[in-house]
């Protein structure tokens, strides 16, 4: 199980992408980041917590959940639906920069879910996307603005991001996948 | 009807496969709570939970049903019901398609049987049915390829109310489970107290009900309620109160002797409702009948949730749609 980022890289990381954010936007005033559950969220937070801390704002945090606009749903023939969780966007996108916050970069299909359901949200004036890991293998034309590591896998890898929110750790990890 | 779903591998291509099996619905249709388990219940309160925030953008509408029809088949008159079901369906961007079937002198089986094959001639994936026949929901699950919701079959189940209610519930006190719920009202023609407490006892909340002894269903004590004819017992610290509506359409014969008497004898007034809980909800599923089961200015009061359950009912509705349309081929 090869690690590939550890606690300490991975919070330099962070604070890299944070302030090239704040570089590119020229500040932040007109900023917001949105985090794809579920690890988006907890590395949403984060960014805009160092973002916040290297420009004194408040920059807003919102979640979102694309399962409802998944290209995948209603394709299989068995078995449970994907799970829904709440989607809790407390601020209005209309004119802002959005960040949109995810772990993996992979097909590029959970990134064209969340495009779709940001723009029932409102119209921003632009959307920017961060990424811990770009695995690559994209199946659509999606690029991500902002990302933490290129790391070149094959598909039948498994790249696990675990963040101390949710599983007590900081690391990305690249294991062999059972099945592809 | 209920089949056991085989657990697709549904790999997250960026996170490892759960080594739990993901919850999700057994059975093809909804046609009873009876059927559904604790864990079911709370997965559709959970959904429901997402749908919500869903009917509070300023775009309501998710494509997850974009393609799929739905038939709304209704033998009984409804508003709430029909009206709850369309903005669920049209929220989750499905085709609908709503029929009011006036009951005819036809055997109801055989009409019912007969509309239903003409309809799954013309290939829908689900259809929402009421009607005036418990078990109909049953029957037209047996007959068709679609998948069946049931949104009120006689005097047997309602689920989707059920539902809601535990929702708002849920909602308001945060669990179920050890809740006192007194259930007022016409007990034997109502689907929405058969449903409730079906729901309220797999959830743990403890239920009584409460109503004349005629409209008291024999051997309702084996559901796991607690009846009483005194409806001062039924309401003493409860924490929510769920007044169910006198349905003189079902009444053949008389049951008190008049809807003054009752509202005397049972009816929901502010000196009643000050026997429960000072944070006690009060509950109706509609339609009411005020001054006979309910006092209005405890329907209009602040402990009244009526209104939240109808706004509620959209989002469970969304949830009960989107969970049972998994695996629509």
């Amino acid at each position: 199980m090869p690690l590939v980022i550890d606690a300490v890289r991975m919070s330099r990381t962070l604070a890299r992408i944070a302030h090239e954010i704040v570089e590119r936007n020229r500040g932040v005033e007109e900023l917001a980041f949105v985090g794809i559950r579920t690890r988006g969220v907890p590395l949403a937070r984060r960014l805009a917590a160092t973002v916040n801390e290297i420009a004194g704002a408040d920059v807003p945090v919102g979640i979102l959940d694309i399962t409802l606009y998944r290209d995948d749903l209603m394709r299989h023939t068995v078995g449970p639906q994907p799970l829904v969780r709440l989607t809790d966007i407390p601020f209005s996108i209309d004119d802002r920069r959005i960040l949109l916050v995810d772990d993996v970069l992979f097909t590029g299909r959970t990134i064209r879910s969340a495009l779709d359901a940001l723009i029932d949200f409102g119209r921003p004036k632009a959307i920017q996307l961060a990424v811990m890991v770009d695995r690559g293998h994209r199946e659509l034309p999606i690029k991500a603005d902002y990302v933490g590591k290129n790391l070149p896998t094959s598909r039948r890898e498994i790249v696990n991001v675990r963040l101390q929110e949710s599983d007590g750790i900081d690391e990305v990890t690249l294991e062999e996948g059972s099945h592809d | 009807m209920i089949e056991s779903a085989t657990s697709a591998p549904r790999p997250e291509p960026q996170t490892p496969a759960p080594s739990a099996p993901q919850p999700g619905l057994r059975g093809r249709h909804l046609l009873g709570i009876e059927e559904l388990s604790a864990e079911e219940i709370v997965l559709i309160l959970d959904t429901a939970e997402a749908m919500k925030e869903v009917g509070s953008r300023t775009v309501k509408k998710v494509p997850a049903l974009r393609g799929r029809t739905v038939v709304n088949l209704f033998f009984e008159p409804s508003t709430r019901t029909r009206t709850s079901f369309e903005i669920a369906e049209k929220r989750l961007s499905a085709d609908t398609l709503s029929i009011a079937v006036a009951t005819s002198s036809v055997t109801k089986g055989e009409t019912l049987v007969d509309t239903a094959l003409n309809l799954e001639a013309m290939s829908p994936d689900m259809i929402v049915m009421r009607h005036a026949s418990s078990g109909a929901a049953h029957l037209l699950s047996r007959i068709c390829h679609a998948r069946i919701i049931n949104a009120g079959d006689g005097m047997h189940e309602h689920p989707t109310q059920a539902l809601l209610d535990a929702f708002t519930i849920r909602r308001h006190k945060k669990r179920l489970a050890g809740l006192k719920v007194a259930i007022i009202g016409d007990l034997l023609h109502s689907r929405v107290l058969r449903s409730n407490v079906h729901l309220l006892g797999k959830l743990g909340a403890n239920v009584w009900v409460s109503a004349p002894r005629t409209l008291i269903p024999p051997g309702i004590e084996r559901l796991g309620v607690t009846a009483t004819t005194r409806v001062e017992d039924a309401i003493a610290d409860a924490d929510v109160v769920m007044m169910l509506r006198i349905q003189m359409e079902r009444m053949q014969g008389h049951f008190f002797p008049s809807l003054r008497e009752y509202f005397t004898l049972y009816g929901l007034t502010k000196e009643r409702l000050a026997l429960a809980r000072p944070d006690a909800i009060v509950m109706h599923p509609g339609p009411m009948n005020r001054g006979v089961e309910i006092a209005s200015d405890v329907a209009d009061g602040p402990a009244s949730v009526i209104l939240e359950q109808v706004s509620n009912g959209v989002a469970v509705r969304m949830a009960v749609l989107y969970l049972l349309a998994g695996g629509l081929d």
